[in-house]
Parts: structure tokens; C-alpha cells; sequence
């Protein structure tokens, strides 16, 4: 039972869970799923589908923490590859045309993907602190989109990009889709291939790694590159989602959100073991959070207090301190109940 | 004992970390202008029970008087406030303060604008004359090699003006002409009526200074004896039990005189040397030959060992493995010619704590194998179970976290991840530091067999009866120098020791 | 033997170029030593450049308009001394404006406002620093937890702008000091200042301050040498919180004004500020004059592109990342070397 209650999803979960109860006494048809026009509705699918930009960076993220690093610049690369992606198809013949959709969207990734090498060079290369050398990219970054937008929100009317925010595929809303891929695609990436237990390796002692062999610097590019085609890809999802560009707002504050969704799922920031599925589950609690808020009626500008909240609880239960409490907790009850039986 | 009362006393101090009794029912007393040497192997539980008397630890159970009076640390700071002064293994001050700073932090003396600079740094000039040390107190602590700063520490320490001081392996970084010093200033502590705890694996340095001798084992307390009653024999004895019968059980091995046995050269090294921690030098190692590098810490084995391998790069002279010059500018580089390096530092350079036992083991496979190519399970299970058993690890659970297991096991499972490449030539740095007289053994053992073999050993000890039990040579460093190099024909410990002290041979000297 | 032992501990050269380059290359004074040189750089390009640049009233109005910005750059100089960050003073910043406006607004009194916020701030920094130091939080989720509830707490109060009309905001806001001649200088840059010299005196002359750069060099060490480790590290946080309210409190006189969406991204400029002012993000090294020089670094920039006229303003954000990258990459090699 302690085994149960001392592993880092238990405490995720029950709070999913509560989020859960709590939605559906505000709203009991929560988790109606609906078929219209082929396509499911309903809350969980909301969820889900706003949920998925989120989910794809921190997807990303984990990966960078669990080499020790972090990568502060992805809302800063969305925002690029947004605004790279509308802007191109606003200067082509045929915005609506697919082509022109898919164009915009290899280069915009292409974009990203460099921008991945640049962090990974100034980490593994330079060895600058991760914080700071994506701290560069995060401030110069929405420079660089204001001067790809100049300065304007560039609208865009394409239905092909609209797709990739608003679409289904199957049913299912194209941004879960995407998301889902890239998830499945990592696990199997990480798990299946000897990548995951290198990089957990780097991330527990890189200096026992590198004497084993391990060539860590081209993992620290790997991670970067492909954090920065997570981020790439969901700031063309909300872009697409907007069919707009602001290199202001764009992805604003996702890199907390995302940070916060591998915190919550267990992987922690000092590096080493890491979990994609906590990560889901951490970006489904953040993104449930959100929506309760809605649902219950509470006024959406307190989101930011309940987010707050819920991190330090998670923290506070995930901290050794507690643990330890627990423990001692434990075994007073055990002995008292000890006592008891022999009195 | 004397008829004066202890200035320390514990007694029945007993903690555990779980599984681990670390210390049990153990009793101790320190008295004033007396210097008790505390003796035991690693895992005795030294270093626990002195936690446990400065405040770093809390006690289980038992109680701690000090002058008299019952005391319950909850951390250093208090153990300090109550006398207590320690100087611990690893200098443990902070090299981005000035050496003024360091002796009096916490202690700083103030005047109306604050601390006083001037006055920090006067004080500080006269502490340091007095251990006959000539350093610019306003210079950065990180500026200055390890025995400097260890002389520092223990500057601090004699500063506080403690009833007691702790010195912790105070010498390990230390020449002799600074040992000298050291003893000449515990002597004129003693006279103050300074209780001092001198703790020291060597057994000279330990018969040199203290008056009582304290020796614990497996966490209890064997006993209390006077220095001038007990024969290092029997000391060794009672540290390490009956299980000395085991180490004799090891074949001493000696080059064999069979001239007609061309050995190859294996590795060849030629002027090799890095600016800063090792002079150029020469040293061929033949295949299926055990090599042993003696010398005092800082002599440079390490460095060697590390610029061998890969794991440092030389700047000079050439480096070439069956005949071949090769260029080793990472690890990685060395392991695919089949040269691996096992660190002394295991907890911070070698094993990977948060992974299991098989990952650790395949760690070095893989990265050879590439990201891609994964070992496939069956087969890392088979070799993970294959080295369990041929080196005895325990827990003998492969999914087993390494950061859970007992130092011998580390150092085994570390052992495992190299071997496990089939290296051509292992280069061992004190692989059996800290580790438990079995597990010694049973490391030796193995090093022994492998050899027979056809693999090549660079064997690098501080323990110089390991070093002679298993070499067919021996190589000696001295100041970062090589200064001999000697086929291990009936080489004794004494005529190392007279080596490394003077660099004379009783034989002759084969460079 | 005395001398072997000096001989070791590096010998002195008395050559002309190394008495100028070894201050350089210290990892402890190097990085300020070229970012005061990186400014005086700046103001003579640009006094070249345009006219009027190089005027003593545009060097003060760089401190009266940054302000908010140096005493924001004083806290986190504190906080990452010991090796830890806080990501919360933007939106601590907005919440003090917030406070004011709306207690002002409400009737209170400034002589009860004033330092209510600077309580409550602090407390913030106590509860950030508690759960970092009992609960072994890391700094970075810990503080950015803090900054979610203060932005949140921001957006409860009011989501629109509330004016400050309260008279000594006013006069705080208005009233010139005057210098030398015609040079005026504003209160809240005096107060500033006046901040600089305190938190100097706290770091360099009293126990407190020696444990903060303790802490930053090994805190294991420190704890074994008896340095209050806990106190000080949840104090230096409290610090932190005092002069976010502090610097919003100089920020709202600077507004007149309550917003809860200004000063977003506030917190990176104190931490851009503070490292291009030479103290290492892994703690220990650094002087809060340094993360002075930092803040005006970041301004002349801004003036710079004001004078500049043509740029847009996003070319600031671009040029304080290529800085950045340009003193990192210099703290960098300067630390490579020691070793």
C-alpha cells in the first residue's frame, strides 16, 4: 500500500481524479462524448485538444530536464514558427492552396529545428547553463518573430492551416492526433532504442557517462533539436488554431505551463529518470484545471491561483519532507497498534 | 587511562541507516591534553560515530557528555558553539571566499562600519605563521593546491579555540615536511590541554602522534588501548579480524624468470604528459602483465591513469597500443582500443547512482553500440546475472538502484561495466578503497585471473602490500615523476617505502 | 619548507600587463571589470554618434527611469548569490502597484499602504523561501509557483488599469531633486541608490552577507562549518520579496498607475541585468554594483535605440539576447581558465 501512495503519479492521478468529481458535479454531462457530423465532442474532448499544444512541448521538455537542462525558449520558437508559417502564406500566389500549407510548415520546422541546434550548441558546446543560453533565445526570440510579423498580427485565411488547429482526422481533432503521434513516436524513440537510458544517464552523472563512453554532446543536441520541433509545431497549432499570428502572445507562458506538467508528472528538475506518461498526466491535470475553472463558474482570472495551488501541492507531497512524515506517521501507527494488541 | 575526568564522553551511541546498523552500543571518551587515534577499516563506522560528535547526524540512541554536561546537537553549528572544532576529510571550505574569510567566517571580528576587513586579514596572517605557512590571506581559497588548503581548514579549526579537535585524514594531501608541522602544532595543543581525535589510515603517522588508540569494527567497539602497549599487528588484527587469514590465501605473485618468453608490448607510452599534473613519461606495459603504480597521493597515479585513458588529454609525448600511435582525446575514444579506466572517485566519476545495477553494467556496451542498437534485454539480462555472480554483488537483484548499495558492491558493479567492454587493458584506480576485506578478496582474485589471461592491468593502489601481492612490476611515482620502475622479484613493502621516500632502489633500477 | 609552500601557492609577477590582465581574468572581479568597461564603451560610441547622448541629465535620467529596475536587481543579486532564482518580482511588482492603486483609491492612507505592501511582499518571500527550504522545493518551481499567485491575486483585484491620484505618489512621482546646476534627479532614484549602498554594506560587512556568498561557494561547507544555512537561505528570499515591493511600490510612482498586466517579463530583466553585471547564476561570485552597472547597461540600450529613432523596438530584445550571450559566453571562458 505504501508502495502505492510513495510513487510519483499516485498523487497526479488523485488530483485528475478529484478534478474530475468536481467537473462532473458542476456538470454532470462531462463525460458525454458526442458523434456530430462524424466528428466526437464534448468536455473530455476539449480537454484534450487544448490541452495538445501544451502536451507537445512538454513532451519536449521532458527530455531536456531529464539531461539536467531546461529550455526556456519554446514559447519564443512557436511564436517564429507561427509567424514564419503566415507569413509565408500570406506572400504566396495561392494561400489556400495545400501545398503552399505544407511549404509553410516544413520551412517554419526547418526554422525551429536551428533554432534546437543553436541552444544544443551553446549547451554541449560552450557549456553555458541551459537556463541562460535558452534565456537568450526566450528574450531575443520574440524579437525576432516581431520582426518576421513587423509588428503586426498577420491574419491569415488558408482552410488548409486552419486544419491543423481546428480540423478531425477521423474524428478525433487533428491537434490530439498530432499530439498523440508525438507522444507514442518518443516513448518508442526512448524506450525502444537505448536513447532513453543514455539520457537519463547523462542527466544522473555526466561525468560517469562520458567515461563510459557516452557521447553525450550530441545527446544534448538531439534533446534540444527535438524540443524545439515540439515547440515548433504546437506554435503552429495555436497559430493555425487563431489563424493569426501575434509574435506577442503566441505561446505565451507555455514554457511554464509545460515545465510545470513534467513537475507534476514526477520527473524532477535536477535530472536523471524522467516519464513521459507522468508528463501526460501532468499536462492533462494542468489543462482540466483550466476547464474546471470554467465549468464551476469561477471567474477565469483566478486560474492563474488555482495553477499556484496545485503546484505547490504537488510539490509539497512529492517533497522528501513528506515523505518522510509519512514514513514516521507509519510506524507510530504500526507500533501503537502493536500496543494494542498485546494490551 | 588517566584520573582525570573526559572532556568527551559517549556512551551506548548507536545509529542506523537502514539496512544498515551503522553504529552500535558504542562507547567513547576523548581526554583533555591526550591524542586518541580512532582506528577501524572503512564501513567501521569512524567517521559515523565522529559525525555523531560534531552534529552532523542525530543520534538513535546513547547519550554524549560534553565537559561533563549532556548534550543533543541537531547540527554543527552547535557542536562548534560546545567546543567541538573538526577539520574533515575533504576540505570542506569555500574556495570562492579569500583565505581570511575562510579561517574566520562566522567568526568575523566587527567594529562600528560592520566586519573588519583589516583586522580579519592581521589575524589571519599570524594564525597562518604560525603553521609556518606563507599565504596572502586575501587571496581566493580556490587559488591554492589542496594542501594549502587543507592547512587552512585546520587553521580555522585551531582558531575556534575548541576543548576538542577533530582531524579527519588531515594528512592525506600533506607532504612530510607538512606533517611535521602539523604534529608540532597537535603537541602544543596537547600541552594547552586540547583533547585531540586524529584519525589516519596511516599506521606510522597514527603510532607517531596519539597516546590511545580506539579501534571499532563492523560498528561496535573492540576496545580502548595505549599506543605504547599494542603492536601494530595486533592493532591490524583487531581491525580486521579473522578475515586477514583470506588475503594470505592470495598467491603473491613475482615476475618469472623465464627469459625466453618474449612478452609483447602492449601499451607504449613515450614522454606522455599533461601540463599541471604530470611530467612526461615513459612506460611500456607488456600484454597479460599486471603493472602496479605506487606513490603517495598527488604522486600523479591518478593522472596517469586518466591521460592513459583518455579521460584527461596529454599535451605531450605519444601514446601507442600494439604498435600503433593513437591519439586519445576522450574516453571514448580509448574504449574503442579496448583501454578502460576505472575511476577512484566511483560515487562522483563512476557509477551512475539513479539506474540500476544493469543498466549500470551495460552503460559502457551501449554507448559503444550506438543509440540505436540496443542490447537486446535477454542478452543484457544474461550478462548482468553472469557478473552478479562471478563477483558475488549483492543484492543480487538486477533492477536493484546502484545509489542503494554498500560501497564494495558499487565498486563490483563498476568493476562489471568495464569488464564487461573485454578490454585489452584495464586500468584500475583504487579499486578496492573502501571496501570490505571479502570483497578485497575477492577483487583481487579476479584482477589475478584475468591477467593469466592475456589482459593487461595498470594497477593503481595506495595500499602498497595489494600493490606487491598482485604486480609483476612495479612503476613509482614520486612528485609527479616517474622515479622507478622495478620487476616485482621479492620486492618488499619497506623497499617501496624507501623508493618513494628517497627515490633510492635496494635493486636495480629498471627505467 | 615555508617558502616550498609559498613558492606553491603561486608566485607574483610585478610585469606592467599583468597587474592590468590578472584583475581581468579573476573570476571574482573580471566580469564586472568588463561590463564597466562595456558601458563606458557604450556612452562614448554614442556620445560620437548622436548629439546630446554623452549629457550628465541623460546618464541620471538612466537611473531615474530604471529605478524600479535597480532595486529589483539588488533582491535577485541576493537570491542568486546563493545559487537560487526567483521568477516571481514581475508579477510581485504588479501586484504591489495593484495594492496601492486600489487601497489608494480606496481611502487609505500612503503612511499605511506603503508598508503594508512591504509586509505582505515579504511574507511572500518567507512562504517561497519556507518551501524551498523545508520542503526541498527547487528554487525555479518554487518562486514560479509565487509568481502564478501573484499575477493571480493581480487579476482578482482588478483587470483594468486603476490611477494613482494619492498626493504623495503624486509628489513622489513629480517632484524633481535638483544636483549640480540643472541636473535634477527624482526621489525614487535616490531611494535606489540609497538601496545600493545598504544592501553593499549587508553583503560585504555583516555575517549575513558572508553566509549568502557561503552558501553560493558550497553550502555542504557551509553547514559543516556552522553558518546558519537555513535562516539564510529563507531570509535571502524574504529579501527578494522586500524589494520586489520595494521596486513596485517606485514603479507605481513612476506610472501613477495599477495594472495587472504590467511588468510582465520584469523578472528577466532583473536576472539579464544581474548576470551581464558578473555574478555566475551558480552562485558566489558577484557584487550588487555590478548588477547596477547591468541595469544601466540594459537602459543605454534603450536609449540607445531611442536616439536611434529608426529601430523598432523589438531590435531591443534582440540586441539584450546578443549580449547576454556575448557576457556569458565571457563569464565562461573566465571561470574555464581558473581551472
Amino acid at each position: 500500500m505504501i508502495k502505492i501512495i510513495t510513487h510519483r503519479l499516485f498523487w497526479p492521478v488523485v488530483l485528475l481524479l478529484v478534478l474530475f468529481v468536481v467537473n462532473l458535479v458542476a456538470f454532470p454531462g462531462f463525460f458525454r462524448i458526442e458523434v456530430k457530423d462524424g466528428h466526437l465532442f464534448g468536455s473530455l474532448i476539449d480537454i484534450l485538444r487544448n490541452g495538445a499544444p501544451t502536451l507537445i512541448v512538454a513532451i519536449g521538455m521532458t527530455l531536456v530536464i531529464a539531461t539536467r537542462g531546461i529550455d526556456l525558449s519554446v514559447g519564443a520558437v512557436g511564436a517564429i514558427a507561427g509567424a514564419l508559417a503566415c507569413s509565408i502564406i500570406l506572400d504566396s500566389p495561392a494561400p489556400g492552396s495545400v501545398t503552399t500549407v505544407v511549404t509553410a510548415v516544413v520551412v517554419s520546422l526547418l526554422v525551429a529545428v536551428v533554432l534546437g541546434l543553436w541552444n544544443g550548441a551553446l549547451v554541449s558546446v560552450i557549456g553555458i547553463q541551459p537556463i541562460v543560453a535558452t534565456l537568450i533565445l526566450m528574450t531575443a526570440g520574440r524579437g525576432v518573430a516581431m520582426l518576421i510579423t513587423e509588428g503586426q498580427i498577420l491574419t491569415v485565411s488558408s482552410p488548409p492551416f486552419k486544419v491543423l488547429g481546428s480540423g478531425f482526422l477521423l474524428g478525433v481533432p487533428v491537434a490530439v492526433v498530432v499530439a498523440a503521434v508525438i507522444f507514442l513516436a518518443a516513448a518508442m524513440l526512448t524506450r525502444q532504442t537505448a536513447l532513453g537510458m543514455l539520457i537519463e544517464s547523462i542527466g544522473v552523472n555526466p561525468e560517469a557517462s562520458r567515461q563510459a563512453g557516452v557521447r553525450a554532446r550530441e545527446l544534448l543536441f538531439a534533446v534540444y533539436v527535438f524540443c524545439a520541433l515540439c515547440a515548433g509545431i504546437a506554435g503552429l497549432i495555436l497559430t493555425a488554431n487563431q489563424t493569426a499570428a501575434d509574435a506577442n502572445n503566441t505561446g505565451l507562458f507555455i514554457e511554464l505551463d509545460a515545465i510545470l506538467a513534467v513537475v507534476i508528472g514526477g520527473t524532477s528538475l535536477i535530472g536523471g529518470r524522467y516519464s513521459l506518461l507522468g508528463t501526460l498526466v501532468g499536462a492533462l491535470v494542468i489543462q482540466t484545471l483550466v476547464t474546471t475553472v470554467y465549468t464551476v463558474g469561477i471567474p477565469p482570472i483566478t486560474t492563474m491561483v488555482f495553477k499556484a495551488a496545485v503546484v505547490v501541492a504537488v510539490c509539497l507531497l512529492q517533497s522528501p519532507a513528506t515523505g518522510a512524515a509519512i514514513r514516521r506517521w507509519r510506524l507510530r501507527h504500526l507500533a501503537r497498534a502493536d500496543r494494542q494488541a498485546v494490551a | 587511562m588517566s584520573a582525570v575526568a573526559p572532556v568527551v564522553e559517549m556512551t551506548g551511541i548507536s545509529i542506523a541507516f537502514p539496512p544498515v546498523q551503522a553504529l552500535e552500543g558504542v562507547d567513547f571518551r576523548l581526554y583533555p591534553g591526550e591524542v586518541c587515534s580512532l582506528m577501524g577499516e572503512n564501513g567501521a563506522g569512524k567517521s559515523t560515530l565522529i559525525k555523531a560528535l560534531t552534529g552532523v547526524y542525530p543520534i538513535d540512541a546513547g547519550q554524549i557528555l560534553v565537559a561533563g554536561r549532556q548534550v543533543s546537537f541537531s547540527g554543527p553549528g552547535q557542536a562548534q558553539e560546545a567546543g567541538i572544532s573538526t577539520v574533515y576529510q575533504e576540505v570542506n571550505l569555500l574556495p570562492n571566499l579569500t583565505v581570511a574569510e575562510n579561517i574566520m567566517l562566522g567568526r568575523e571580528p566587527r567594529g562600528w562600519a560592520g566586519i573588519d576587513g583589516r583586522a580579519m586579514r592581521r589575524h589571519s596572517r599570524e594564525l597562518l605563521r604560525g603553521l609556518n605557512l606563507d599565504v596572502d590571506p586575501g587571496s581566493l581559497l580556490g587559488s591554492h593546491s589542496l594542501a594549502v588548503q587543507q592547512l587552512v581548514s585546520i587553521a580555522r579549526a585551531i582558531d575556534i579555540q575548541a576543548k576538542v579537535l577533530v582531524l579527519d585524514e588531515p594528512t592525506s594531501s600533506l607532504d612530510s615536511d607538512e606533517v611535521e608541522e602539523l604534529f608540532r602544532v597537535i603537541r602544543s595543543l596537547k600541552e594547552s590541554g586540547v583533547a585531540i581525535l586524529f584519525v589516519s589510515h596511516f599506521l606510522d603517522q597514527v603510532y607517531e602522534i596519539s597516546d590511545r588508540l580506539t579501534v571499532l569494527r563492523n560498528g561496535r567497539l573492540v576496545g580502548d588501548y595505549r599506543t605504547d602497549e599494542l603492536l601494530r599487528i595486533e592493532l591490524v588484527h583487531k581491525m580486521i579480524g579473522k578475515e586477514m587469514a583470506v588475503l594470505d590465501q592470495i598467491e603473491r605473485r613475482t615476475q618469472t624468470a623465464d627469459a625466453d618468453q618474449e612478452l609483447k608490448p602492449h601499451v607504449q607510452a613515450v614522454g606522455l604528459g599533461r601540463k599541471g599534473s604530470i611530467e612526461p613519461i615513459d612506460l611500456t606495459i607488456y600484454e597479460g602483465e599486471v603493472v602496479g603504480l605506487a606513490g603517495l597521493l598527488g604522486s600523479g597515479r591518478t593522472e596517469l591513469g586518466r591521460i592513459l585513458s583518455g579521460v584527461d588529454r596529454s599535451d605531450t609525448g605519444t601514446l601507442a597500443v600494439h604498435g600503433r600511435t593513437r591519439r586519445f582525446r576522450s574516453p571514448r575514444a580509448a574504449l574503442k582500443q579496448r583501454v578502460a579506466y576505472s575511476s577512484e572517485n566511483r560515487r562522483a566519476e563512476g557509477i551512475v547512482g539513479d539506474l540500476t545495477i544493469r543498466d549500470n553494467i551495460v552503460l559502457a556496451l551501449q554507448s559503444d553500440r550506438g543509440w540505436f542498437r540496443r542490447i537486446p534485454r535477454r542478452r543484457q539480462d544474461e550478462l548482468t546475472a553472469s557478473y552478479i555472480d562471478a563477483l558475488n554483488i549483492r543484492p543480487d537483484n538486477p533492477d536493484a538502484l546502484v545509489r542503494n548499495l554498500s560501497g564494495g558492491n558499487q565498486q563490483k558493479v563498476l568493476l562489471a561495466r568495464w569488464l564487461a567492454t573485454a578490454p585489452r587493458l584495464l586500468i584500475l584506480d583504487e579499486p578496492t578503497r573502501g571496501i570490505d576485506i571479502g570483497a578485497k578478496a575477492e577483487i583481487q582474485k579476479l584482477v589475478a585471473d584475468l591477467a593469466d589471461n592475456g589482459m593487461s592491468v595498470l594497477f593503481i593502489s595506495a595500499e602498497l602490500e595489494e600493490v606487491l601481492r598482485l604486480s609483476h612490476r612495479v612503476v613509482v611515482l614520486r612528485d609527479r615523476r616517474k622515479v622507478a620502475d622495478l620487476d616485482n622479484d621479492d620486492l618488499s613493502v619497506s623497499d617501496l617505502l624507501s623508493v618513494i621516500a628517497d627515490g633510492t632502489a635496494p635493486e636495480e633500477v629498471t627505467a | 619548507m615555508a617558502v616550498t609552500l609559498a613558492a606553491r601557492a603561486g608566485s607574483r609577477s610585478r610585469d606592467v600587463l599583468d597587474v592590468v590582465r590578472r584583475p581581468l581574468i579573476s573570476p571574482k572581479y573580471g566580469p564586472v571589470l568588463i561590463t564597466a568597461l562595456l558601458l563606458v564603451s557604450m556612452f562614448v560610441i554614442g556620445g560620437i554618434r548622436y548629439t546630446g547622448f554623452a549629457s550628465p541629465q541623460v546618464v541620471i535620467n538612466l537611473l531615474v527611469d530604471n529605478a524600479y529596475l535597480i532595486v529589483l536587481a539588488v533582491g535577485m543579486t541576493f537570491v542568486i548569490l546563493t545559487g537560487g532564482i526567483d521568477l516571481s518580482v514581475g508579477a510581485v511588482v504588479a501586484l504591489s502597484t495593484m495594492i496601492a492603486a486600489a487601497m489608494l483609491a480606496g481611502g487609505w492612507p500612503p503612511v499605511v499602504v506603503i508598508p503594508l505592501i512591504l509586509v505582505i511582499t515579504s511574507f511572500l518571500g518567507l512562504l517561497v523561501g519556507l518551501m524551498i527550504q523545508v520542503f526541498g522545493v527547487q528554487p525555479f518551481i518554487a518562486t514560479l509557483a509565487a509568481m502564478f499567485l501573484a499575477r493571480g491575486l493581480c487579476y482578482l483585484i482588478s483587470n483594468r488599469s486603476i490611477s494613482i491620484e494619492d498626493p504623495f505618489f503624486v509628489a513622489m512621482a513629480q517632484t524633481p531633486v535638483p544636483l549640480v546646476g540643472t541636473l535634477t534627479i527624482s526621489p525614487s532614484a535616490i531611494l535606489a541608490m540609497v538601496v545600493v549602498l545598504i544592501a553593499f554594506f549587508v553583503l560585504h560587512r555583516t555575517r549575513f552577507g558572508r553566509t549568502v556568498y557561503a552558501l553560493g561557494g558550497s553550502e555542504s561547507s557551509a553547514l559543516l562549518m556552522g553558518l546558519p544555512v537555513a535562516r539564510t537561505k529563507v531570509l535571502v528570499y524574504v529579501v527578494s520579496g522586500f524589494c520586489s515591493g520595494l521596486a513596485g511600490l517606485l514603479f507605481s510612482f513612476y506610472t501613477l498607475s495599477g495594472y495587472s498586466l504590467t511588468a510582465i517579463g520584469t523578472e528577466l530583466d532583473a536576472i539579464a541585468a544581474v548576470v551581464i553585471g558578473g555574478t555566475l547564476l551558480t552562485g558566489g561570485f558577484g557584487f550588487v554594483w555590478g548588477s547596477v552597472l547591468g541595469v544601466l547597461v540594459l537602459g543605454t540600450i534603450q536609449t540607445i535605440i531611442t536616439f536611434e529613432g529608426t529601430l523598432s523596438s523589438w531590435w531591443t530584445k534582440i540586441f539584450i539576447g546578443g549580449l547576454l550571450l556575448v557576457f556569458i559566453i565571457l563569464q565562461r571562458l573566465l571561470t574555464a581558465r581558473r581551472q
